[in-house]
């Protein structure tokens, strides 16, 4: 499944009221870790199928949810269950490691 | 840029497989490596596995990763705009970033030398950008904060004075560590842990290569990683080819 795009207005539908746990990407176009780490969470968010939910926010046309979550690093992952954040990740990292940190939690 | 070099070379017939080497037997006619709990095997092999920023190692750093520590000017600057930053370091790497930082940021410069290291024409801007001011003969002995940094523990590294300098990030730019440890035993390192090769870029072990900014080298800049990586590609072909012609041409992609 292909993560989707979440925005300012679609976030607390799509990810804080969310019945799965969801993987929120905040990245946007300037960064080149970001783009490393994108083919990542898309393997990561194949691998966990179902159980996960994995979506992508631009930073830069959505300041709003950024600046609320206190993003000052991208690529930031935050994991979201039942409306909190559960996870931080901060960086590019390989997908071994980026399943460490998570599966405990789902 | 990058992106293009990647499409340009799948439409060549390059594979892409990203793991991270968890060891390697480099010696001998086939090359073995583990990634990722699988085995690679090769005749040949380029190793390109670049360098990380080197951390400042004090208390704060960690925590604060992604919560106002930074190593990516360009990823992580524009969360800064009309606050107040620290850049740490006073070589080329450190100014540029720096430079880049005052288009949001005012800008403090930790250096723990009296001058700057960085090249002269950095070093002009730098004094003139009014948005730049200096902190010499200074070193971070710990990064503050709650939810996020809100100031640096600064020793005067001549005077041994302590202060606290009030700063909403801290950028650090003190060199980097090339990542090879995983080469460790296999091919020849210098004390630096960079690669050494030769001018065609052979490492100590026939058949194996190495480009970017892992090598021992001058310069690790992108102009001189992309020339790297022409002259590795071209030097691993010959290597090839000697074992081909050697062996008549029979011998094939090892099993």
């Amino acid at each position: 499944m292909n993560p989707m795009v979440v925005t300012d207005a679609t976030f607390e539908a799509e990810v804080l009221k969310s019945q799965t746990p969801v993987l929120v990407d905040f990245w946007a176009a300037w960064c080149g870790p970001c783009r490393m780490v994108a083919p990542v969470v898309d393997a990561v968010a194949e691998e966990y199928g179902a159980r996960l939910k994995v979506a992508k926010l631009n930073v830069d046309e959505n300041q709003l949810t950024a600046a609320k979550y206190g993003i000052m690093s991208i690529p930031t992952l935050l994991l979201f269950k039942d409306g909190a954040e559960a996870k931080r990740l901060v960086g590019y990292m390989p997908k071994a490691q980026m399943k460490a940190q998570l599966d405990g939690l789902l | 840029m990058t992106q293009r070099m990647e499409a340009q070379a799948r439409e060549l017939g390059a594979a892409f497989d990203i793991r991270a080497v968890e060891a390697c037997v480099l010696a001998g006619a086939t090359k073995r490596l583990t990634a990722g709990g699988e085995e690679f095997q090769a005749r040949s092999v380029i190793i390109a596995s670049g360098a990380k920023a080197r951390r400042l190692g004090v208390p704060g750093e960690d925590e604060f990763i992604g919560r106002g520590v930074s190593y990516c000017a360009t990823c992580d600057g524009a969360f800064f705009r009309g606050k107040r930053v620290a850049v740490v370091g006073g070589g080329d790497a450190a100014v540029d970033e720096g430079l880049f930082l005052t288009r949001f940021a005012e800008v403090v410069v930790v250096h723990r030398r009296s001058e700057l290291r960085a090249a002269g024409v950095l070093r002009e801007r730098a004094f003139k950008e009014p948005r730049m001011r200096f902190k010499w003969d200074s070193v971070v002995t710990a990064i503050q904060g709650e939810a996020q940094v809100n100031g640096l523990s600064l020793k005067n590294v001549r005077t041994g004075e302590t202060e606290t300098l009030s700063v909403d990030g801290v950028f650090v730019y003190i060199g980097h560590t090339p990542n090879t440890a995983f080469l460790q035993g296999e091919i020849r390192l210098d004390d630096g842990g960079y690669v050494v090769t030769d001018d065609e870029l052979h490492t100590s072990v026939p058949g194996v290569l190495a480009a970017g900014d892992c090598r021992r080298k001058m310069l690790r800049q992108v102009a001189t990683a992309v020339g790297d990586g022409a002259v590795a590609a071209i030097s691993a072909e010959k290597y090839l080819a000697g074992l081909t012609d050697r062996d008549g041409g029979k011998k094939g992609v090892p099993r």
